[in-house]
């Protein structure tokens, strides 16, 4: 199948691929880049594991293709932690122990990277319906409600 | 219980953060899909669409065209190397790839081997396969039938689709009471085909080398060593020898007992690394998770409980159809085909019982393995706490009040159950009432009445289960003749560093830290000094695996007398060091002193590097120890649940307002990963209860095959779990504990569905099977006459 020429910018570095247009987004970030923080967890954008922010916006890259991310601006779980310091939700979900098996765990992380943004003093529904498009089996979401309330007092007092 | 160790130690009872953390967080973990090896081959796999099928022809030709794929591997290829099909772990037969006819839709046809996974895909879509339907068996009533086809035609002596029956308890006195019995309650009860759907699917990279015939496998199993051992014993005669078979269980993106068996993907991606000596990557899709791996439950019950107008519960009569598919592939303890399914009696002091269970074969896939339980114990919990609520709902008693009433009395521990199993420890009625007391039961009873009289809908469910974990002890317990004990070995470096390892393997419950954990308690090092690893076969001592909450009753116990082990050789060395007879040394967390003078101590570290820089004549240097521990009795932990709806008469909607989770898991490791599995658990109680439910139509089609229509809870229906707990400590356990990771699964769908019962029993509704959509309710409603 012929390749098409992308340059996509991931957590600030701009990468030039040759990718098949049927390439998935995330297949792209795992297997082209080896950034494998990213996972695949169900195929018909219902789990989440794959989500990363794209232009500021939490997306699914199961469901998006490469070439749908030439020219822009791709965040992965990778991307997170600046100057060896973890963002306020890594933080968040040490704390509050929001992780058990850590497979849903970046998704989760990049979905709140990018409602945080979007809502800096959020009631305890309006993160449950932030996270309603990622599926987490172990932790039964309280705590995981719990690291955004400490992600985003965290982030009001200018961790972030 | 107050921590004996400081919170540097973090022994028992911190509330440790989790060592496994840091790499989760900075999406550093090597899940099996992370494993990239140079030259690595995909395979996928093609999936028959019909639910019983002859195969009449595979035509390969036009998927070999495809440039990149290598390899069409079909059923006669493996019949060669007589690898057509495998035992399960129950002792019955699974074919690995077919070679005359297909048993379940989406079951394993051909498997396709390329340089790429998007042209093994291709491959799989251009293989063109010739089917001959054959009739379809789905329910397992009908398979029992005269005229039922016969589904195992490989089995020459097979005549019908009944595998085993199985009975346990006193017939006669369990007929004579219902005889006596001044009330009885009597309810089918069906518990449906669901599946655990962990949020990592299943796979494997395969690599065999070729010279030096060493296979290293990287899978999704909770049970490697066990793997290592099937794998040695159905390949060994294709040159497969244990001591050169590794199995590297790497991070696990959830398990509960999905990751238990061996799938066919698993075997042909070996036999494709061992055929083409290079690596092979399998990794099932969701699709594939969801419609061909091992299913759980699929029990169709009849209960029968009996007793006196005053509430006293007598005996309990259970008749079972168990549908396991085409092929028994559980993985119960060898002895018991129905599991632990004969712990029905509950938390009730019952005279007698008697269970009997029937497995079915059918056109489904295969399994009947857990779904976060302990071998059948979600069914057995489910019908009893069904049982006793339908009991004190009929003869007009509170709930609460039969349930305190017919409770094993803490003093009649241990106890002999009706059905033989001796119950360790335990207080139901506290845990109960901390219940009551922290849902405010009483006010809740009125307020119900008050809205009943308004036409409102509100139900108050209990569930007080007793779960049974731990398995076990090695004169009843072992699958496929390996005793279920589990293992523990750990190494003092010189310097007082640890490293443990164990036969056990994490799927995010955590071990590194709680481990670490029983480390730090036993002898002191600080929790940070103490590295555990498990799930590598070359490294870890053998054991038989994480499920059935077998870890913390079984490797957590070798882990704490390993630790003595290494304690007792340590008092040695200290008594060496300080000049001292041994029994005049004291023991205070991280260090040995002599009686009467705390000043001449020594720490366990500096006994460590004693053990190896100046360790006592005639002592062998060094400072570990290996424990395989035989448990010598199952544990078992126990809770009450108490579960408050609102139903909206309109829709049928199920509105969980309250949800109270009292738990008895004896003496805790860490806090806050207990309190995390419980509201795990209970959110994997919730989705059976309410939404997960796999169904099939008469001609074996899957109607929830994908996340479509397979409904996991989400953060918006999950209610705010409100947990507490009681604590008694296992008498026969080294550090008391019990093990959690299940129980709340295991107990919390029984509070759910008492709770909508008892919201609608005015209405004449008796029993709702699970799980309880809104549209069930919305029926009930409408046949009852309500208008919302």
């Amino acid at each position: 199948m012929a390749k098409v020429p992308i340059k996509v910018t991931v957590n600030g570095e701009e990468h030039g691929s040759d990718v098949e247009p049927r390439l998935l987004l995330v297949h792209f970030l795992r297997e082209t880049l080896r950034l494998t923080g990213t996972h695949i967890g169900c195929d018909t954008s219902h789990c989440g594991a794959c989500t990363v922010v794209m232009d500021g916006r939490a997306v699914k890259s199961c469901t998006i293709f490469a070439i749908q991310a030439d020219g822009r601006s791709i965040t992965t779980v990778e991307g997170l932690e600046q100057d060896g310091k973890l963002h306020p939700l890594q933080d968040g979900f040490f704390q509050e122990h929001g992780l058990q098996c850590g497979f849903c765990t970046p998704g989760m992380l990049m979905t709140g990277l990018a409602f945080l943004k979007t809502n800096s003093d959020p009631n305890d529904d309006e993160i449950r319906h932030a996270i309603s498009g990622n599926l987490c089996r172990c932790t039964g979401y309280v705590n995981i409600v719990k690291a955004y309330q400490y992600a985003a007092q965290k982030m009001r007092e200018g961790g972030a | 219980m107050a921590p004996k160790t400081s919170p540097e130690i973090g022994g028992m009872g911190h509330s440790v953060k989790r060592k496994e953390d840091p790499r989760f967080l900075r999406g550093l973990g090597n899940y099996v899909d992370d494993v990239n090896l140079p030259g690595m081959l995909y395979l996928d796999i093609v999936r028959s669409p019909y639910a019983h099928a002859t195969i009449k022809n595979i035509d390969i030709s036009k998927a070999m065209a495809i440039p990149g794929v290598l390899a069409v591997i079909t059923g006669k290829d493996l019949e060669k190397y007589n690898l057509h099909w495998m035992p399960t772990l129950m002792s019955d037969t699974q074919m690995v790839l077919p070679v005359d006819k297909v048993m379940y839709q989406a079951q394993e046809v051909a498997a396709v081997l390329a340089t790429d996974r998007y042209i093994a895909a291709d491959g799989v879509e251009a293989v063109e396969i010739d089917y001959d339907p054959l009739p379809v068996v789905v329910d397992p009533k009908k398979a029992l039938l005269p005229d039922a086809p016969i589904l195992r035609t490989d089995k020459k002596d097979k005549k019908d689709n009944h595998i085993w029956h199985w009975e346990w308890g006193n017939r006669e006195a369990t007929d004579q009471l219902f005889s006596e019995a001044e009330v009885t309650v009597k309810e089918d009860i069906y518990i449906p085909r669901i599946h655990v759907a962990s949020i990592e699917t299943c796979g494997c990279v395969a690599s065999f080398d070729k010279v030096r015939g060493k296979l290293t496998v990287w899978m999704t199993t909770q049970a490697p060593h066990a793997i290592r051992t099937v794998f040695a014993l159905v390949a060994g005669h294709v040159g497969l020898s244990e001591e050169k078979i590794q199995i590297i269980s790497p991070d696990i993106g959830g398990g509960f007992g999905g990751k238990v068996p061996v799938y066919p993907g698993y075997v042909i991606a070996v036999a494709a690394s061992v055929l083409t000596g290079k690596p092979v990557k399998w990794i099932e899709d969701r699709m594939e998770n969801l419609q061909a791996d091992s299913f759980a439950r699929d029990y169709h019950i009849t209960a029968e409980l009996a007793g006196k107008k005053d509430g006293t519960l007598t005996a309990l009569r259970i008749k079972t159809l168990a549908d396991h598919g085409y092929t028994d592939a559980a993985a119960n303890p060898s002895k018991f085909p129905a599991g632990l399914f004969h712990v029905c009696t509950g938390s009730y002091d019952l005279k007698a019982a008697h269970v009997e269970v029937d497995g079915v074969y059918t056109n489904k896939p295969p399994g009947g393995i857990a779904y976060r339980c302990s071998f059948r114990v979600t069914e057995a919990v489910h019908t009893i706490e069904r049982m006793a609520d339908l009991m004190a709902h009929e003869i007009g008693m509170d709930a609460a009040e039969l349930r305190m009433k017919n409770f094993i009395k803490p003093e009649q521990f241990p106890y002999k159950s009706a059905l033989d199993w001796e119950y360790d420890s335990g207080d139901y009625g506290a845990a109960l009432q901390l219940a009551m007391d922290r849902v405010g039961y009483n006010e809740l009873k009125k307020e119900q009445a008050e809205k009943r009289a308004r036409g409102e809908l509100m139900g108050i469910g209990i569930s007080s289960f007793t779960e049974i974990v731990g398995a076990g002890p090695s004169k009843h317990f072992d699958i496929l003749g390996l005793k279920m004990f589990d293992s523990a070995e750990i190494r003092v470096h010189p310097t007082g560093k640890v490293i443990a390892r164990f036969g056990t393997k994490s799927q995010g419950q955590g071990h590194e830290t709680t481990y670490a954990q029983i480390v730090a308690e036993e002898l002191g090092f600080p929790v940070d000094s103490v590295l555990v690893e498990e799930g590598d076969t070359d490294t870890a001592p053998y054991g038989l695996g994480t499920y059935a909450s077998r870890s913390t009753p079984v490797a957590g116990a070798a882990c704490a007398i390993a630790c003595r082990k290494i304690k007792d050789k340590a008092r040695k060395i200290a008594a060496y060091l300080l000049e001292a007879h041994e029994d005049d040394l004291e023991w205070e967390p991280g260090k040995f002193y002599v009686k009467g003078s705390p000043d001449r101590a020594k720490t366990i570290q500096e006994i460590s590097l004693a053990a190896y820089t100046n360790h006592p004549p005639g002592m062998e240097a060094g400072l570990e120890a290996v424990n395989y521990y035989d448990p010598p009795n199952l544990t078992y932990p126990f809770g009450s649940y108490i579960c408050v709806v609102d139903i909206d008469k309109g829709t049928g909607e199920i509105k969980i307002r309250r949800f109270v989770a009292v738990d008895d898991c004896g003496n805790i490791i860490n806090p806050m990963i207990v309190e995390g599995q419980i509201h795990g658990g209970l959110t994997m109680g919730l989705g059976p209860a309410l939404y997960e439910e796999i169904q099939y139509d008469e001609s074996g089609n899957i109607l929830q095959g994908s996340f479509m229509n397979y409904l996991l809870p989400t953060a918006v229906e999950t209610p705010n779990w409100e947990t507490d707990k009681t604590c008694t400590p296992s008498p026969h356990h080294p550090l008391g504990a019990k093990g959690v990771g299940e129980s709340a699964t295991v107990g919390a769908p029984a509070a759910i569905v008492n709770a909508v019962v008892d919201a609608l029993w005015h209405l004449g509704v008796r029993h709702i099977d699970i799980p309880i959509t809104s549209a069930k309710v919305w029926k009930l409603l409408r046949d009852a006459g309500v208008r919302g």
